[in-house]
């Protein structure tokens, strides 16, 4: 027995030393990590350098090199992965690495505007008085805009065209011609309408312009006029127009269920466009989302906002204004506009974006209407956010009917 | 150098004044002894000491986003707690935490032992199948969790078109209330499977076949070799498995935001993901943290027995 214990104390002894290497792994990469971020401030040879960081992809790249071009500066461009950009910026603030220029979802503007991590634009001359109303609201708080949105998007009444001529179906404006066009639509595996009703803000986003538009308020969700339009959706799944695994699907699985055939039509976004453009055999055109009596449709914004964050180096903040500024010029929401499918929030560049791009006609108009989702509560969002979803999530699994939902969800204490 | 040194005041010193010279060697030894102690100390204190007591001081501060850039978080006393206990998401949350961690318990445990017993006869390819149980453990979570997700849906899952073929009309697993806990408690069970298996193999190895063979003349075959000798035996390892599978499962977060993020209505929303959920989607991390030092409470105590038990057993 002898030799044997000796090897496995030998091999203990061995485990353990490696085990002390790998423990000090960390500490040599956060070191790594830290002399990396000095060096890239510092450089820049003759002209300065910005950092960049949002959550778009390689795409934007040659926009943003335009504006360095134009505001004579090298950019360092850092994309992060959609969901880790709050905790990333978070993180950065706690540790007074913001980048120079910040994109960031406008939803967050303000709940970011608020820790102080955000400088105001007016002090580089920009403003945002040309854009769309509801833009300018959800960049501003307290008074003073903190972020530009070069472009914006919503969500519209997605049909496709072949299965709705084949029904003899119009597309529809009010509830009820939408209750009837989805009942008629649906057929074998095909569902007449999709949506996504899933337990994050995505689902509170799908769900916003029934409840807008028939005078829904987020101070107090359990009001008659939301009971009807959760009552709606309600309607929707009981016909079966509807699939019940709604309440599962984020707004990429919707568009997949539309481009596979499976839906007739569905809300989604412009930035689906590429996408949908690319299907075979898929021939769709986009209307406004119905409203109960065919009124204006109230959608929430979307979009992203380019912010200048408190970094302390003031020249370089007055620079990063200045490319904001470029970002936001009339040329340049044209050229996201292309990249990204979205709209121009620019009024005048939208609306001759639209003579150009039929495809978001619909969006362009809606877009004139629509809300902010920060601008009745600012920072305070999140929360009714979270009990929109709840309502919608507890009326759909059939576990209240709509009006108890609203108040459960209401007087839930998240 | 030091064996030198050390040597030295034994050879120079004569038998008399000898207390000083053996004060300092027993100083000396002694703050040896302490320096081997000290990495591991250090390295306890800064990646396990610091987060716990940072996240039971948050509980008790309005900790948002603000307190990234400013570092201010007012200290609320326990009006976070306060806040936690009177949700009654919370009170889903530890029913959901209680039976997830209950059903995926049992049922890992009873199938990993099967298994277990299973595959300690050899036959051909059993070394071959035995690897291959483990592959769940080497999947990413949120890899398997995305293939399952997709497995388990209604229209187009397929689980469900199985399920057609011999006729069952589409089973709503992740979209109902009542089976999404239980959908995602099998998922759970999948993955916790080649854990207790592998355990619980290299126990039943250690058991000498010269019981079995003494138990077979006295007439123990079949079940009752498997409740006199086997049970017996790996005792101790069944404690340890199960301890341990309690404590990894109550801290699971990712195959459930995989799978049903918590929903449909908040029915598979436990401790972990609400904490989650608190700190990460509501940046309200005062309040995500008094969640998870509820969860922390708990696992302390399971951490204990566990403790307890392999301690009995080093002591038999």
């Amino acid at each position: 027995m002898k030799p044997g214990s000796r090897s496995t104390s030998r091999r203990t002894r061995a485990l353990v030393g490696a085990v002390a290497v790998a423990a000090t792994v960390p500490l040599v990469l956060a070191g790594c990590s830290g002399s990396g971020n000095a060096s890239s401030s510092g450089g820049g040879g003759g002209g300065k350098t910005l950092t960049i960081e949002d959550y778009y992809d390689a795409n934007y790249d040659p926009v943003y090199q335009q504006c360095a071009k134009d505001v004579d500066v090298t950019v360092k461009i850092n994309h992060v992965a959609g969901a880790g950009l709050i905790s990333k910026v978070l993180q950065q603030a706690s540790s007074r690495t913001l980048p120079d220029v910040l994109m960031l979802d406008n939803p967050d503007v303000q709940q970011i505007a608020s820790s102080g991590a955000l400088s105001d634009l007016a002090d580089y001359g920009l403003d945002a008085d040309d854009d769309v109303p509801g833009v300018k609201g959800a960049n501003t708080f307290e008074g003073k805009l903190y972020g530009l949105q070069p472009n914006t998007n919503s969500i519209a009444l997605y049909y496709n065209k072949k299965l709705l001529a084949d029904a003899g179906v119009e597309p529809p404006k009010t509830w009820d011609e939408l209750k009837t066009a989805a009942k008629t639509l649906t057929k074998g595996s095909t569902y007449g309408f999709a949506m996504s009703n899933i337990n994050t803000y995505e689902g509170t986003w799908q769900f916003l312009p029934f409840f807008w538009s028939n005078g829904g308020d987020e101070k107090d969700i359990a009001t008659p006029e939301a009971a009807q339009a959760l009552q709606l959706v309600q309607d929707l799944q009981d016909d079966g127009s509807l699939s019940k695994s709604s309440i599962n699907w984020a707004q990429a699985d919707v568009n997949n269920q539309f481009m596979a055939g499976k839906a007739a039509m569905m809300i989604n976004g412009p930035w689906q466009l590429p996408a949908l453009k690319k299907a075979k055999n898929l021939e769709f055109d986009s209307v406004p989302i119905p409203t109960r009596t065919g009124s204006e449709t109230v959608a929430p914004l979307g979009g992203e906002a380019f912010t200048v964050p408190q970094t302390g180096d003031k020249d370089k903040m007055q620079l990063a204004g200045k490319f904001v500024g470029c970002l936001n010029s009339d040329k340049m929401q044209a050229v996201l506009a292309g990249v990204s499918g979205n709209v121009p929030t620019n009024i005048e560049v939208g609306k001759t974006w639209a003579k150009d791009h039929a495809d978001v006609a619909s969006f362009v108009t809606t877009v004139q209407t629509a809300r902010a989702r920060t601008g009745e509560l600012g920072p305070d969002w999140p929360k009714a956010a979270t009990k929109i979803y709840t309502a919608v999530q507890l009326a759909l699994t059939g576990k209240a009917d709509p009006e108890q939902a609203l108040e459960q969800a209401q007087s839930q204490n998240q | 150098m030091s064996a030198s040194t050390q040597i030295r005041p034994r050879a120079t010193t004569p038998p008399a004044p000898v207390r000083p010279g053996q004060r300092r060697a027993r100083l000396r030894s002694g703050f040896t002894r302490w320096m081997f102690v000290v990495p591991a100390a250090i390295f306890v204190a800064v990646f396990f000491g610091y987060p716990v007591v940072k996240n039971v001081l948050m509980s008790f501060q309005d900790y948002t986003t603000k307190t990234f850039f400013t570092g201010e978080a007012p200290w609320v006393g326990f009006a976070n707690y306060a806040a936690v206990f009177s949700s009654s998401v919370f009170a889903t949350s530890v029913v959901n935490t209680a039976l997830f961690t209950a059903g995926s318990i049992v049922l890992q445990f009873v199938l990993g032992l099967g298994l277990a017993l299973f595959f300690r006869r050899h036959f051909p390819l059993s070394g071959f199948l035995r690897g291959l149980l483990l592959l769940p453990w080497l999947l990413p979570l949120i890899a398997s969790s995305a293939v399952w997700k997709w497995l388990l849906d209604q229209d187009s899952g397929a689980l469900n078109q199985l399920l057609g073929v011999v006729g069952i009309g589409p089973v709503p697993w992740l979209v109902s209330p009542s089976l999404a806990l239980i959908a995602v408690i099998g998922v759970n069970v999948w993955l916790g499977i080649p854990f207790n298996t592998t355990i619980l193999y290299s126990g039943l190895q250690s058991v000498p076949p010269e019981l079995y063979e003494a138990g077979a003349l006295d007439g123990a075959t079949g079940f009752k070799a498997f409740w006199y000798i086997t049970w017996p035996s790996i005792r101790s390892v069944v404690s340890v498995v199960v301890v341990l599978g309690v404590v990894y499962t109550l801290k699971v977060v990712d195959i459930i935001l995989g799978l049903t993020g918590g929903g449909p209505a908040n029915s598979t929303q436990t401790l972990a993901t609400n904490a989650y959920h608190q700190s990460f989607i509501n940046f309200q991390f005062g309040i995500g943290a008094a969640v998870s030092n509820v969860l922390i409470v708990v696992s302390f105590v399971f951490a204990m027995v566990y403790i307890a038990i392999s301690r009995k057993a080093v002591d038999e």
